[in-house]
């Protein structure tokens, strides 16, 4: 008995014990819940079961990255609307940090209206829920743009109308390969001269417009090879025949609502994160790199930035994962992300809802992580070394 | 020993709760009040008139339901679903009847382990089109978009049709009826395709009605009608036969004015007596319900002719017609077993 009462009396072994009980208790409910769902599942004469997924799904979908049709499995269907999730987070990471950036350092501009504007932008935007925002969106797009046979024309090649912004789609033919093969040595000859100039600077100080020389040999090598073998592209260009424009590349108003309403959304918070980190390096160091005749721009760029991004990607991590799981909201517009597809009218023909939403949660569950794992990555790279 | 044994009485307790399974009678006869899942909202079918009530098609079958158990029409509570959500509301319980224009098909039967206990309405997929666009059949719709109410059997309906005819469609799913409208309205798409009596309900509520047509292809089999879980077939049997008995209502002429006069006197039609309890009807004890179950019915709801005048008929906006939804004697689809 006394030896049992030490045990407790022991810092590091009650520990244990208190760990141990409580481990056991989750344990105990999990378990409970897996035998629920199953006598649950029994009573009501339903079996878990996954085949379904094999079978053909008989819907469309109206925006595909991968060929689908109608008579693909609701496997495949799936992956269309896992790559429509994964575009849509795309582009809307893109907008929301070049927009959070941006508003972010004009928030702390001496410019009182710009500030002021800034101010207001963030306060109004994140605070109304992000599906209003998705619909506001779709609302102005569908509501406010004209009819197909209206279009807003853009030189007889584009289109701007309610059912989306058709521009021309280009078309490869023989000879492309050359074009291809200058770009991926427009991309070398970029690396290669990066380094030299970094290391030229690093020794002699002296500094090479590295930005606009490499952009420009990214751009004229291919054009270059596109004249040589003969101007192997083509345009389709869109053309209204009947209800809608056919032909051409498009982007549907759903995804563009939904990137706007995602981008901008995001950005409000980003714009936060994104002064708070500025507000965290030292002013010293602005006065130092003003004293040494740095340009505002270049103090921005070379100085604070580098430092504040330390303190902003956690934070602008979380803010990545929060955007891609509140693409989800797509279905409430008809954008067919993979809760639309898999999590919505495949659950729908099927009837396996168990089966589907645990699919859905654990691909949403390994997308985020690859997000945060990335992110990670890149902190670790450019977080402060202790010495 | 103390937390040993309240751990035993609450394992007791969980494992009480989900084993006891009363039938679901006993369940709605306790509880005073049936549990009904319905639209979201569909003019004509489930919909909230101007003082919050619901009223329709389906509510009033759900009214039926609770006017033959218990002898009250206006013991009903109601619960709304989406296309997505009513199955799973039925299989959880939230309700004992699925009354929400559902389409009866072999793979929601036997797949989904649930029981369609009948048709109260034989409808197919049809499409809306504005008239000033100037298409006259479904043929035409090559390149259309279309929206689409999803979580229906509509999706494959029109995948099929649009394959078989070779014609491409641009596809707008949206999850509400309401939803959808909306978007049809903005010119987000140029059809907008459900059953055809959700488009005559989705038209009336329109501001100008007469701008737009429902094209004359009927694309699919539609028989719709009210479901309830798999496994208690008593349950089962009293939704069923309280449909029939409304429509056995409609044939053997009794209507909400003269069932309490008819119920009180000997008639010569002796399946009449039967129905209204004044001569026995053999198992009426097993089903739990009391002689006066399709008077109940019938003078507080109706029979299926005035149910279906009400809230769909010419009298409405809706302006339906009786269609397919004739008894069989009329040309239409309703051949009722004999109440005997």
């Amino acid at each position: 008995m006394t030896y049992l009462h030490n045990i407790w009396r022991n810092e590091k072994s009650r520990e244990i014990i208190i760990q141990i009980f409580v481990l056991l208790c989750i344990g105990w409910l999990l378990s409970w819940l897996i035998s629920n769902v199953d006598a649950n599942f029994k009573a009501l004469g339903k079996d878990i079961s996954f085949e379904f997924l094999f079978i053909p799904a008989g819907y469309d979908i109206n925006q595909y990255l991968i060929d689908y049709n109608n008579r693909d499995s609701h496997l495949r269907a799936g992956i269309v609307g896992l790559l429509n999730t994964g575009l849509v987070a795309f582009f809307g990471i893109i907008l929301a940090t070049f927009l959070g950036v941006t508003i972010g350092i004009i928030r702390l501009s001496k410019n009182w209206l710009a500030s002021k504007i800034a101010y207001w932008y963030v306060e109004f935007t994140r605070n109304v829920p992000i599906l209003l925002h998705i619909l506001l969106w779709h609302g102005i797009i569908i509501n406010t743009l004209p009819h197909p046979k209206k279009a807003i024309n853009f030189a007889d090649v584009s289109f701007l109308s309610n059912r989306g912004f058709y521009i021309p789609k280009p078309l490869t033919e023989n000879g492309i390969e050359l074009v291809y093969l200058f770009f991926v040595i427009g991309i070398i000859f970029s690396i290669l001269f990066f380094k030299y100039a970094k290391k030229k600077q690093d020794l002699t100080g002296v500094q090479y417009p590295v930005f606009w020389i490499n952009l420009s040999v990214i751009i004229t090598l291919p054009l270059i090879a596109f004249f040589l073998s003969g101007m192997p592209i083509s345009l389709e260009i869109p053309v209204l025949k009947g209800f809608n424009f056919r032909g051409g590349m498009y982007m549907s108003p759903e995804l563009a609502a939904l990137t706007f309403a995602l981008g901008i959304y995001t950005a409000a918070f980003i714009a936060e994160i994104v002064r708070a980190g500025i507000l965290a390096v030292d002013k010293g160091q602005k006065e130092a790199a003003e004293s040494i005749g740095l340009r505002p721009s270049k103090v921005m760029n070379l100085v604070i930035l580098p430092q504040a991004r330390r303190v902003i990607i956690p934070p602008l991590t979380s803010q990545y994962l929060n955007l891609t799981k509140n693409s989800s909201l797509a279905i409430a517009i008809g954008y067919m992300d993979l809760v639309a597809t898999l999590g919505g009218i495949s659950l729908n023909q099927t009837g396996r809802e168990m089966e589907t939403m645990v699919i859905v949660m654990l691909i949403y569950l390994s997308v985020s992580l690859s997000i945060s794992a990335f992110m990670n990555w890149y902190n670790n790279r450019v977080k402060l070394v202790g010495r | 020993m103390k937390t040993k044994m309240l751990l035993a009485a609450t394992t007791a307790g969980v494992m009480l709760a989900g084993s006891v399974l009363a039938s679901t009678l006993d369940d709605v006869r306790a509880r005073g009040k049936l549990n009904c899942i319905i639209n979201t909202g569909l003019a004509g079918f489930a919909a909230p008139d101007d003082k919050g009530n619901w009223t329709g098609f389906d509510v009033d079958f759900c009214k039926a339901v609770a006017a033959a158990t218990l002898g009250d029409s206006s013991k009903v509570s109601y619960t709304t679903a989406t296309g997505k959500t009513r199955f799973t509301k039925l299989a959880a319980g939230e309700g004992e009847i699925l009354s929400r224009n559902t389409t009866w098909t072999f793979s929601r039967d036997v797949d989904l382990s649930q029981t369609f206990v009948g048709v109260s309405y034989y409808d197919g997929q049809g499409f809306m089109v504005p008239k000033k666009l100037g298409v006259k059949s479904a043929k035409d719709l090559d390149g259309a978009s279309v929206c689409i109410q999803t979580g229906t059997t509509t999706e494959l309906n029109l995948a099929e049709y649009f394959s078989a005819n070779k014609m491409k469609y641009n596809p707008v799913p949206i999850e509400t009826n309401s939803e959808a409208q909306e978007l049809y309205k903005a010119g987000r798409c140029d059809v907008y395709t459900t059953d055809a009596s959700g488009l005559y309900a989705t038209m009336s509520s329109f501001d100008n009605p007469n701008d737009h047509m429902v094209l004359p292809e009927i694309v699919s089999k539609e028989p719709l009608g009210p479901v309830v879980r798999h496994g208690d077939d008593q349950w089962a049997d009293i939704v069923a036969w309280t449909l029939r008995a409304m429509l056995a209502g409609e044939e053997l002429g009794i209507t909400s004015a003269n069932v309490k006069s008819l119920a009180g006197k000997d008639n010569k039609n002796k399946e009449i007596n039967r129905l209204l309890g004044k001569d026995p009807l053999q198992g009426l004890s097993k089903l739990g319900l009391s002689a006066d179950w399709a008077v109940n019915i019938i003078s507080q709801v109706g029979n299926y002719a005035e149910v279906f005048e009400n809230n769909l008929g010419m009298s409405t906006p809706l302006k339906i017609a009786r269609g397919a939804n004739q008894l069989h004697r009329d040309g239409g689809l309703y051949y009722i077993p004999p109440i005997k």
